[in-house]
């Protein structure tokens, strides 16, 4: 999605802010004929810095903090989940080994 | 089925614009999901509050709302996926970050090394990186420069300024955790312990010792030699200077940048010799006689 349409619908994002977030690293789109160019996580992802500014009120110091630890979570979510399906895959010695060790603390 | 905007957001129908913003904002730092993954009963209360604020957070949609011409659920809403719905999708995207496995060991670490993604990755800020570094006072006092040897093996060169305080914080700019995706790295900040010496204390940018002398020079007077940070000096020990009495060495105190320098403050105390002898012994004897005197009296009441 091109800038201007982005800004149609982020509603209460002004250019300049939009083009700081994107200077800031905080938002990654893609280039495409000189122009940025938004993807669908790229704008999910600026709909969350616009929460965490307007609606939490974090300072901008703050953001890249909370995006920071937002990404390491998201990141360790998803990994665990491919660990939890490989975990599935085993034989079912194997499972229930695994979540005795679990359990045992 | 919307509810209530105000019983949403917990406030009374006369609320001011100010305490539905407070309240709001509550409700959204509470149950934020992206702050509660997976909580779905929160996720709930997110939306409602967010639908909930879009109406009675809002001066036109609010007056409309309660002259009845729209009901809680104001506008037609575009169902918004959030953002973890596709940060924790299958594909891989450019804010997927997977530091801080390395210490997680075995398994994990290789794993998840491998899973790492390539190309264009988030670029932020690293972080600043805290450590306490021990230094000799007289070498915080003229300054000093120490190579210390960081957690992670490497070396950093740290310049101790002259007059370093204990417990001051020194900032190397740079010197902090590396930046992600090539982001500046963050800043060291090392807290400086300057252990205590035995003879030179510290008070603000004075340094005050306290001189031992013998009987004769408290006395008569006499010129001696009296240690200071940067190395013996002479003083004049004045007649009858008696314990306690503090003499004053201008400028011989700890450097403080642009202030100069304080002062060191020298306290006497009068000491007899360790075995005093007869030839002493006996001429006290005589001596209190005629000149005897007691400085308790100054005490009593």
């Amino acid at each position: 999605m091109r800038e201007v349409e982005v800004l149609k619908i982020l509603s209460g994002v002004r250019r300049v802010e939009l083009r700081r977030w994107v200077e800031h690293g905080w938002v990654l789109p893609e280039r495409r004929h000189g122009e940025l160019w938004f993807r669908e996580i790229d704008i999910a992802r600026l709909r969350l810095v616009r929460e965490i500014r307007r609606d939490m009120a974090i300072a901008e110091d703050g953001v890249p903090t909370v995006l920071s630890l937002m990404d390491q979570v998201y990141g360790l979510r998803k990994e665990l989940r491919r660990l939890a399906e490989a975990v599935d895959a085993q034989p079912g010695q194997v499972k229930k080994a695994i979540a005795d060790h679990m359990s045992a603390r | 089925m919307a509810k209530d905007p105000y019983t949403v957001l917990g406030v009374s129908r006369d609320a001011s614009a100010d305490e539905i913003r407070k309240a709001y904002r509550k409700l959204a730092k509470e149950n934020h999901p992206d702050l509660k993954p997976g909580d779905q009963a929160a996720e709930k209360r997110f939306l409602a509050a967010q639908a909930a604020n879009d109406i009675v957070g809002n001066k036109d949609k609010r007056a409309r709302f309660d002259r009845g011409e729209i009901d809680a659920e104001g506008n037609e809403r575009v169902e918004q996926a959030s953002y973890r719905h596709y940060a924790e999708a299958g594909a891989d995207h450019p804010y997927n970050s997977t530091d801080g496995y390395a210490d997680m060991g075995g398994m994990f670490s290789d794993l998840f090394g491998r899973a790492r993604s390539g190309g264009q990755t988030v670029r932020m800020r690293g972080g600043d990186v805290r450590y306490t570094f021990d230094v000799d006072f007289l070498d915080a006092a003229g300054g000093t420069k120490s190579r210390i040897t960081m957690p992670d093996g490497k070396a950093l060169d740290l310049a101790i300024p002259a007059g370093t305080r204990d417990g001051q914080v020194l900032r190397l700019k740079g010197k902090g955790a590396p930046g992600l995706g090539g982001g500046p790295s963050g800043d060291a900040l090392v807290t400086v312990n300057v252990r205590p010496h035995s003879l030179f204390r510290r008070q603000g940018n004075d340094i005050h010792i306290d001189l031992p002398i013998a009987l004769h020079e408290a006395v008569l007077g006499a010129k001696v030699r009296v240690p200071t940070i940067d190395g013996p000096v002479s003083m004049n020990i004045p007649k009858g200077s008696n314990t306690g009495a503090r003499l004053r060495l201008k400028g011989k105190g700890v450097p403080a940048g642009k202030a100069g320098r304080g002062d060191q403050h020298v306290t006497l105390k009068v000491m007899l010799p360790d075995d005093p002898d007869p030839e002493l012994v006996k001429f006290l004897e005589e001596w209190s006689q005629k000149h005897g005197y007691d400085p308790k009296l100054d005490i009593e009441a």
